[in-house]
């Protein structure tokens, strides 16, 4: 069972008291109505499938009730940070991306 | 002192308690032991080797090991009804008074077994056998022979033991630990390196070992009577000693560590108790310890390796080791005349303590052809006598050996036949491979060590902290090193005779050298392909052997042939261990509402709901559930019913901004909600599609009673979370799931208002004063109360929100007024007929994610003139407005009485072609008594456009012919509501 930082609460937890929650740093747009059809298809279905770093969303379900981004090595499942919503994705050594 | 039972139990020596004399049958028979046995070694001290049946040729098998490698010495335990467990090893199952063990895998008997038969086929059951023979003929069918011919009758003659057949009456425990540092394995290297950690004590350390007295290896040497076993019995004391006096060690013994997962998380099985003790009854059977390890040491130790030479399967041939840990440390003498086959020196240890315990050593047979001379002279000072360059190349005897043919190995690898050597006993020291299992679980990467021929660790396990110590870690004596021999030579055609490879599965030398003819090059194909090392003991003793085969037939060196992936569970778990106390009423929560009791007394029939149990109908003396559901719907219709709607989901939603965050969730104008008004809103997921439904009531300028489905609560919180943090975190609303704060119970039908009335203060009931969507707060039955005057039946309705805590009292209150207007508690199922009869969507029945509110008929709760919400964009494309969508419509059969199959398809014709595309498909159905006929629901593409048209829907029969109606079947101008 994998540990996981949750930011708000300044902890680790075990994976438990989370769920995932989709891809991170998917900014819905201001304005919908002026995204054309396939804009709008990409934003709502398109999703990179990363082997290596990838920017994810948790949930802290059972227990702060905070949505979070984590940066995640899928091959190792090894999280490399976790920080709040609407932070800039950090710089993590090997995630050269 | 030996006695009935001991005949082969030493005079002295050994770690079992003599005084301490056990009871136990195997197969039926009686037998002695004593505490301290495992079943494998009191089983040899009766003189027993034939304890199994090998799982394709029903060959006798023996007790190879003495550890968790054992792969022939499978039993079944019989603990009484519900207490029957297969497929346990002999050597690790700790004896105890009264214990029943069962040979597997024979029949009638372990003597006589007519599968043994089997062998005579053994040249058409080579690898692949299955894959290639089973294939037809396919007379009823693809594969109908392998399905009702051969594979019944394979299952029958193959596998193992045979399951349970009634529930574990037992119980099982779990515990989370944490600790600083975990020591897997508690052989010298474990206990040294657990001394070492728990110096600081402020660390905790935690040890387990799978056997049931800590030691390892140690066990065993320090039963040699000379100075070397006096050295090892005082390290161990000292150790052990060490640990005791440490309070921040704990030693867990009979405890197998079975999986290493990501950061440091370790899986251990403890096994626990004596089920016949006393204390049992409290006491589970076993433990699974999820451990959390701030670093891992693992002393896993290294596992012998048997030799492949023709027929090696015989009882009677074991491990040289392992005939070593029965002479020392169980006082038990495995044989009375034996013959060593060593590539190794540790056969020469053997050999000396099989002298020592009174067994005639007849040969030692040693493959290499130089012998040490010293080694050699202290052989032959005891009469044993040493043959270099030196094989087994035929073995006899039925149930046990009974005497080896020796080869001689000549230059260039021809063997000439030697003398044949009467034996009883055969010990094979093959070398001893570190047994990396865990390690390579843990993604740590191995490279192959030529000094001590095996695969050992090499540098770190990504993210983990794991350390490996002893001989795990590739640190062996050089006595216990020796080449990986692979299948021996032997004189003539190998593939003639069987040189079995994996003992539990039945594969052979042959089967993987003829899987590499066929073409299968990679180790992982030659594995599924023989499935060597695919059994319960996951090849522990076979996969280098297997390897080397391979790797030979190939041409390539071992390490470039590579090795198969270590998955957990290391050795077998109970499933009873993995359930623990998820089992039963525990498996999952039962939710139960407030008037749950009250239910219950009335003898409602109970359905889940999602987590909830929630009562169906209330059945009256002779009736079933038609009639039972037939007269609640009668009650509600003709006067009053009460329903239990205390499931709903419900968000109570406070802020300045809370207006607007609903505006943007829900497709419906909310801001312009007078507080006291309710509205039926639709929710919609960014692609547009309906996902939710409920009644948003505005309590006041800034707060908002939501109520969502049943199943969607959880669901919905979290979206609006979502939404909240993320997107808008500038608006100022804040939501609280309130569902299990409020009971909620529905007062429905022309009569309501009267039952109410009289129970209500501070609130004027009256049409004009509290219409319908009007929502207040008052006194009912004295107790505060939230009141909705909402629907869901087409009928005057009110739904009273009370504190969860008063629910009952409340219900019971207006449950005696209802009596007095003719009225009685309703079930779920009469409340979806009602509601269906209405037209009432359920989100999930009518819904099914593609559905938009215009298909529903529910454009007009769009609000017009509003800014983006969730779904709008979504819904402007143009495929979500294009005709031919599925729209909801009524479904009328043309025989009243046949109710159709919710999922069923619409179609134009009675018969379509095979391709035709449905219309569409029925989404509710139910058979209306208060209209006298079925009904259902359907989406039906341009189903608005078809009304009147007949359709046809194909059942179990045939197709069905009905009439497409408006989807509202009571009331269509709503007027009861308004009552």
């Amino acid at each position: 069972m994998l540990l996981i930082r949750c930011p708000f609460c300044r902890m680790e937890r075990p994976e438990l008291e989370f769920r995932h929650a989709g891809a991170a740093h998917r900014l819905r747009p201001a304005d919908p109505a002026a995204v054309s059809d396939r804009d709008w298809g990409e934003f709502l279905h398109d999703r990179d499938n990363i082997r290596g770093i990838t920017a994810e969303r948790w949930h802290h379900v059972h227990g702060c009730g905070r949505f979070f981004n984590a940066l995640r090595d899928t091959v190792s499942d090894v999280f490399l940070a976790t920080y709040e919503p609407g932070a800039p994705r950090p710089d993590v050594p090997g995630a050269g991306q | 002192m030996s006695g009935r039972g001991h005949t082969f139990r030493l005079a002295a020596g050994g770690r079992i308690d003599r005084r301490r004399p056990l009871h136990f049958r195997f197969d039926g028979r009686e037998m002695a032991g004593f505490a301290g046995d495992t079943l494998a070694s009191a089983l040899l001290a009766n003189g027993v080797h034939l304890v199994g049946r090998s799982f394709k040729y029903h060959r006798p098998r023996g007790i190879l090991a003495a550890g968790v490698e054992e792969p022939n010495a499978l039993v079944t335990t019989d603990h009484g009804p519900g207490r029957v467990t297969p497929n346990l090893r002999a050597t690790e199952i700790v004896l105890h008074e009264g214990l029943v063990a069962i040979s597997q895998n024979r029949w009638p008997s372990l003597d006589l077994d007519l599968g043994a038969a089997n062998a005579l086929l053994a040249p058409f059951l080579a690898a692949g056998f299955y894959y290639r023979t089973f294939m037809g003929p396919d007379l009823a069918g693809r594969n109908s022979a392998w399905r009702w011919l051969y594979e019944p009758l394979i299952r029958r003659m193959a596998g193992l033991g045979r399951p349970p057949s009634v529930p574990d009456p037992d119980r099982y425990a779990g515990r989370f630990a944490h600790c600083e540092v975990l020591v897997v394995g508690a052989g010298e290297a474990g206990l040294a390196a657990a001394v070492e950690a728990s110096e600081d004590p402020g660390q905790r350390v935690l040890v387990c070992d799978e056997q049931a007295e800590p030691g390892g290896w140690l066990l065993t040497a320090s039963g040699d009577p000379g100075p070397a076993g006096r050295a090892a019995a005082a390290r161990l004391d000292s150790l052990l000693e060490t640990l005791r006096r440490r309070v921040n060690v704990t030693l867990l013994a009979r405890t197998q560590a079975f999986g290493i997962f990501a950061q440091g998380f370790v899986a251990l099985e403890e096994r626990l108790g004596d089920p016949f003790a006393a204390t049992s009854a409290c006491r589970p059977r076993a433990r699974l310890w999820q451990v959390r390890a701030g670093r891992i040491v693992l002393a896993t130790g290294a596992i012998e390796r048997p030799l492949v030479f023709p027929d090696n399967d015989r009882p009677g041939i074991m491990l040289a080791g392992a005939v070593e840990t029965y002479l020392h440390r169980y006082g038990v003498r495995p044989g009375d005349r034996a013959v060593i086959l060593a590539a190794c020196d540790s056969g020469y240890a053997a050999a000396e303590a099989l002298h020592r315990g009174g067994t005639e050593v007849a040969a030692i047979l040693d493959l290499r052809p130089g012998v040490d001379p010293a080694l050699r002279a202290r052989m032959e000072a005891k009469g044993i006598h040493v043959l270099p360059a030196a094989t087994i190349i035929a073995t006899e005897g039925a149930r046990r050996v009974r005497a080896v043919v020796s080869g001689r190995i000549g230059a260039g690898g021809a063997v000439v036949p030697g003398p044949r050597i009467a034996c009883d006993l055969v010990a094979m020291a093959g070398g001893y491979a570190p047994a990396i299992h865990l390690f390579s679980q843990a993604r740590g990467a191995l490279r192959w060590d030529p000094a001590v021929h095996g695969f050992v660790p090499a540098g770190a396990a990504p993210g983990q902290r794991i350390e490996c110590r002893g001989a795990c870690a590739g640190i062996l004596p050089e006595a216990m090193v020796a080449p990986v021999h692979g299948a021996l030579p032997v004189a003539g055609d190998p593939d003639r005779r069987k040189a079995f490879v994996d003992f539990q599965n039945d594969v052979t030398a042959r089967d993987i050298r003829l899987a590499t003819r066929e073409g299968f090059v990679s180790v992982e194909h030659v594995k599924r392909y023989t499935t060597t090392g695919m059994a319960t003991d996951q090849g522990k003793t076979a996969n280098l052997n297997a390897l080397a085969i391979v790797a030979g037939a190939t041409g390539r060196s071992l390490p470039e042939a590579g090795l198969t992936t270590f998955r957990p569970p290391y050795a077998p778990v109970s499933f009873g261990v993995l359930a623990g106390t998820a089992r039963g009423e525990l498996f999952e929560p039962l939710r139960r509402t407030p008037i749950d009791p009250w239910a219950c007394a009335a003898g409602a029939v109970f359905e889940p709901v999602g987590l909830w149990r929630r009562a169906r109908f209330f059945p009256r003396a002779g009736e079933d559930e038609a009639a039972a559901v037939a007269r609640e719907c009668r009650h509600v219709r003709t006067h009053v019913g009460l329903f239990d709607a205390s499931t709903l989901g419900k968000i109570e939603l406070a802020g300045p901004d809370a207006a607007e965050f609903l505006e943007r969730l829900y497709v419906n104008a909310v801001r312009n909600l007078a507080p006291g008004r309710c509205r039926y809103a639709l929710m919609l997921d960014e692609a547009g599609f309906v996902i939710e439904d409920g009644i948003i009531a505005r309590l006041a300028a800034d707060r908002f009673h939501v109520t969502t489905t049943t199943g969607g609560a959880a669901r919905v919180l979290t979206l609006f979370e979502d939404y909240r943090q993320t997107e808008w975190p500038e608006l100022r609303a804040w939501p609280v799931s309130i569902t299990e704060q409020w009971a909620v119970i529905a007062v429905q039908g022309p009569k309501a208002r009267e039952v109410l009335a009289p129970l209500v203060e501070g609130l004027d009931l009256a049409p004009g004063a509290f219409p319908h969507m009007a929502v207040a707060s008052c006194r009912v039955a004295g107790i505060a109360a939230r009141l909705f005057r909402v629907s869901f039946t087409g009928e005057l309705g009110f739904e009273v929100n009370v504190p969860a805590e008063e629910g009952r009292a409340v219900w019971k209150a207006l449950h005696r007024e209802a009596e007095k207007h003719g009225g009685a508690a309703y079930g779920t199922e009469a409340m979806h007929v009602l509601r269906a009869e209405k037209g009432y969507i359920i989100v999930g029945q009518e819904t099914d994610g593609t559905v938009t509110p215009d298909d529903l008929g529910l454009g007009r709760l769009v609000g017009a003139g509003k800014g983006d919400f969730v779904g709008r964009r979504g819904l402007s494309r143009a495929a979500l407005a294009a005709p031919g969508r599925r729209q909801l419509v009524g479904l009328r059969t043309e025989d009243p009485a046949r109710v159709l199959e919710e999922g069923a398809q619409v179609v134009a014709m009675p018969d379509p072609a095979p391709g035709t595309p449905a219309l569409g498909h029925v989404t509710s159905a139910y058979a209306s008594a208060w209209l006298g006929h079925s009904i259902a629901l359907a989406l039906v593409a341009d189903g608005r456009a078809r009304l009147g048209t007949r359709v046809h829907v194909p059942m179990p029969g045939g197709a069905v012919a009905a009439r497409i109606v408006p989807p509202v079947f009571i009331d269509p101008d709503g007027k009861r509501v308004h009552g």
